[in-house]
């Protein structure tokens, strides 16, 4: 068992990074401090049981994922987004290419990325399917490995490498759509996918 | 030796850093003959910072200090699961039981 205090001062410093998440998953302020709340509560009613040296980041994830199917209801629904077995792997990318070629020429596709707002980028993830936000938030906002997500998520490997390789290329394709909103793209480009 | 569409199979899987050294030096070979491949990484490495640089917000002032101010009232319970519990009523104050 970890000693209390030090738990504590070494849990707080995940704060700022639980509640982004926790932004991304209730997609509001008020629900996002209550379940942050909730979950640093959990963990200190519950820290005995943490082992100190494991991943504490990774357990106050879980926790806080808990928390939210708990609260929310949210999980293990089936993810609803049937229309992506058509969109072809890279969508992003490869659509925003032909773009690039004609106007600024190569290897400047990455600066195409600055135009979209941070609430486009967070309006792209908040729109995913559950189980598909949690995956990709996870993995490229957090930065765990796949093990650790298996983990958190109580779900095998395999599960959490094609909800990240889904809900990544439904995060595309939303990102893709908002650049044709806002006519990032040329008419040829717009009037093929709009 | 892999050849475009395996990086490409592949692309999340070693930008995740999940493939095994085997494959990582293979991949690492293709990319520095193939500037088509190495773009196509390069960018969604972009896109990958761009997502998490954008999903941070700035935390609320004041919830760090309730939460401090909650533990006060709290003893930790051994044996007590933090990972399943019944629903808490969010709506009417903490949760927990004093």
């Amino acid at each position: 068992m970890a000693d209390r205090q030090r738990f504590v001062d070494d849990a707080m410093e995940f704060m700022p990074s639980l509640y982004s998440a926790a932004m991304r998953l209730t997609r509001n302020r008020s629900d996002a401090e209550d379940l942050v709340q909730e979950t640093y509560l959990r963990a200190y009613r519950g820290y005995a049981g943490f082992e100190e040296g494991t991943n504490l980041k990774a357990w106050l994830y879980r926790i806080m994922t808990n928390a939210y199917i708990n609260i929310y209801r949210a999980k293990q629904r089936r993810p609803q987004e049937d229309d992506l077995d058509d969109v072809e792997d890279l969508y992003l990318y490869r659509h925003l290419s032909g773009l690039e070629a004609a106007r600024v020429g190569r290897s400047a596709e990455d600066e195409l990325l600055d135009w979209f707002t941070d609430d486009e980028v967070k309006g792209a993830l908040e729109a995913l399917p559950e189980a598909y936000r949690l995956a990709v938030l996870l993995a490229d906002v957090e930065g765990f490995s796949y093990k650790e997500i298996a983990e958190i998520l109580d779900v095998p490997i395999g599960t959490v490498m094609s909800r990240l390789h889904r809900g990544r290329k439904a995060m595309q394709k939303h990102l893709f759509e908002f650049a044709v909103e806002r006519r990032l793209l040329p008419e040829s480009e717009q009037t093929t996918h709009a | 030796m892999p050849d475009c569409n395996d990086v490409v199979r592949e692309l999340f899987a070693y930008l995740d850093g999940e493939v095994t050294l085997n494959v990582r030096t293979e991949i690492a070979a293709h990319l520095e003959g193939c500037p088509e491949c190495y773009e196509a990484l390069d960018f969604h490495a972009e896109l990958r910072n761009v997502i998490a640089r954008r999903c941070q917000e700035e935390l609320p002032p004041g919830l760090a200090d309730r939460i401090r101010n909650c533990f006060g009232t709290l003893e930790p319970e051994p044996g007590f699961s933090p990972f399943a519990m019944p629903p808490p009523d969010l709506g009417s104050g903490p949760s927990f039981r004093l």
